[in-house]
């Protein structure tokens, strides 16, 4: 009687866990197959499509070419070898310095922007509500507005910052900021720092908010200065957090476009990865090269992801420590 | 005070302001010039020189841009109630039931929220020319998914983890199907998460550029920020930076207005999320 009774219990319990399972997985086929739909088999077709001669005019045209498109090379009757594809372009590797240099240098001043203002608003003082509404701003407006509202603020002739900066003696003459190769790159770096270092603020202060006051308070005590309690205390505490917004925004400028595209169209100087390869595929009959171009740009942050969380050892999914 | 805690405190509050006045400065300056007509546009104008309405008539009553704020609410609003109602049972599954596979299905969630919108481009227009939804908001709500759903699906599971396990243990005892557990109990408690995620989803797919410009080539189908982009005046030289001004003004106005009213909540959202607002 007993025993029947609790094989009866077990069984009960087995059958909850399989229809509990049964419907995990129904809840989540439609998710999956969504994203299949709009990512993986996308991406797929971008990878394949690179790998063929396929034209924009003609998709199902094309046949497959092998490493064409990344590199080939051809023997001269005098004896040369000449190379062609992507890996030896030059516009290409310009467009990947440009992406990187942007990345590495716009993270770093959000990083160390981002913590400032995120120390601001974790210490308590009067119209701090004030401020961070303020800080909301610029990530609230769309990129490509702000692109334009700077592209008018940095005009050569009737902008606002050639103005002050002359006026304030910054500048001895106006800066054509967007159109000239030297300052093109700077130009799209301000406003990108100005557009998500409120992103960076928000998860640093979010990461400082959860170290307990009483360590403040112990280090007041002993009378330790604030910066070296900054840097011994305060920095390895919100580490893990600022690691996965480090790496966030890493992927975010790695594949810009749409800063680059609207505020220095068409020059070199800013052309990264993601606006080349697009022209390729669209604006010039280049479709195969430019899928060849973003297959390589999704390899390299791949990698990069792979080797950050590996050195880093970063805990993305935030699993572990539940 | 000790008057080296005063100089200290002098220098917080400067650092305070700065913070303020250049996250405020560059949209004031927008409407500012948005303000200016004619020949004041040239003239360099701290303060708004005149209340000219002519830059807004110039935008809401010619051209397509209020066609283009329609599609923007239109493709904003369907790609939002659609990844949140996959979201929804789908993150109950990831947070709630243990099942083999499941960290890895949440990397591979997490691994789509990063793509390269680029990797996927020439995929995805094959895809939409296939379909015959280019040159249709279809194309856009079809492709905005794959930043929309990974993102909804991350947060609500983060916000679903947090909820008590004995309200659903109660609903198991009393025989509730994990159909009834999600529409009778969880979805009441998590109102607050999904207005949050959702219009977090909706900024997202109402700024949206590169899918938005790609996928539509007449000026009626354009989204708002694919028809600010190509706003262009007479002539190649001449930018019509009033209008510009005008249109920027009038589609990040609500937004600004929506963000501010919902800042605490955005906030803990963007947090949770972790991923790109």
């Amino acid at each position: 009687m007993t025993t029947t009774s609790l094989e009866h219990g077990k069984d009960r319990g087995a059958s909850l866990q399989q229809q509990r399972a049964r419907a995990a997985f129904w809840f989540l086929a439609p998710m999956l197959v969504a994203l299949f739909c709009v990512a993986a088999w996308p991406l797929l077709r971008t990878i394949y499509f690179s790998f063929t001669n396929t034209s924009l005019d003609n998709l199902y045209g094309g046949h497959l070419i092998g490493f064409g498109n990344y590199l080939r090379w051809r023997t001269m009757p005098s004896g040369a070898v000449r190379y062609y594809g992507t890996l030896v372009d030059p516009d290409w590797w310009n467009a990947v310095w440009n992406t990187v240099r942007f990345a590495i240098v716009s993270v770093s001043f959000e990083t160390v922007l981002g913590m400032i203002v995120a120390l601001v608003l974790n210490a308590e003082f009067k119209g701090r509500g004030l401020v961070r509404a303020a800080i909301l701003i610029p990530w609230a407006i769309p990129t490509i507005v702000s692109a334009k509202m700077w592209a008018w603020m940095l005009n050569d002739q009737y902008g606002i910052i050639n103005d002050l900066a002359v006026k304030l003696h910054l500048l001895d003459h106006k800066l054509a900021w967007t159109a000239s190769t030297d300052t093109a790159m700077i130009a799209v770096l301000i406003v990108d720092i100005w557009k998500t270092t409120p992103f960076m603020a928000l998860l640093c202060l979010a990461g400082l908010q959860m170290i307990p006051r009483d360590i403040y308070e112990a280090t007041k005590i002993d009378g330790i200065n604030p910066i070296r309690v900054f840097f011994k205390v305060t920095l390895p505490l919100v580490r893990p957090a600022l690691m996965v917004a480090v790496i966030f925004r890493m992927l975010d400028a790695l594949r810009i476009f749409d800063l680059v595209y609207v505020l220095t169209p068409n020059s070199s100087a800013t052309k990264t990865m993601s606006v080349i390869s697009r022209e390729n595929m669209f604006d010039f009959a280049h479709f195969a090269y430019g899928a060849a171009q973003s297959t390589l740009l999704f390899t390299m942050l791949a990698i990069f992801v792979l080797l950050f969380v590996w050195i880093g050892k970063v805990d993305l999914t935030g699993e572990t420590n539940r | 005070m000790t008057a080296q805690a005063l100089i200290g405190k002098i220098l917080f509050y400067i650092l305070v302001f700065i913070i303020v006045v250049v996250s405020v400065f560059p949209f004031y300056y927008a409407i500012v010039t948005s303000f200016a007509s004619g020949s004041q546009l040239f003239q360099i104008n701290y303060w708004p020189p005149s209340l000219d309405l002519t830059n807004y008539n110039t935008v809401l009553f010619a051209r397509n841009f209020p066609r283009s704020v329609l599609n923007s609410l239109f493709i904003a609003t369907t790609t939002v109630v659609f990844a949140l109602f996959l979201a929804v049972t789908a993150s109950y599954a990831l947070a709630r039931v243990r099942f083999r596979g499941r960290g890895l299905l949440l990397v591979t969630i997490l691994a789509v929220s990063m793509f390269p919108q680029i990797a996927v481009l020439a995929g995805l227009y094959e895809l939409v020319r296939f379909l015959g939804l280019y040159n249709t908001p279809w194309a856009m709500i079809l492709s905005y998914t794959i930043f929309t759903l990974p993102f909804t699906v991350w947060v609500l599971t983060t916000f679903m983890r947090d909820l008590p396990i004995e309200i659903e243990e109660a609903a198991i005892v009393d025989g509730a199907t994990p159909w009834v557990i999600i529409t009778q109990v969880f979805l009441p408690l998590l109102w607050p998460a999904l207005v949050t995620t959702g219009l977090l989803a909706f900024i997202g797919a109402w700024n949206e550029f590169l899918f938005a410009l790609t996928f539509t080539i007449q000026e009626t189908q354009r989204t708002v920020p694919v028809a600010i982009a190509l706003l262009s005046g007479a002539s190649v030289q001449e930018i019509p930076w009033g209008p510009i001004m005008a249109a920027s003004v009038v589609v990040t106005v609500p937004l600004v207005v929506l963000v501010l009213i919902f800042q605490r909540k955005i906030v803990a959202g963007l947090t949770a999320g972790g991923v790109k607002g």
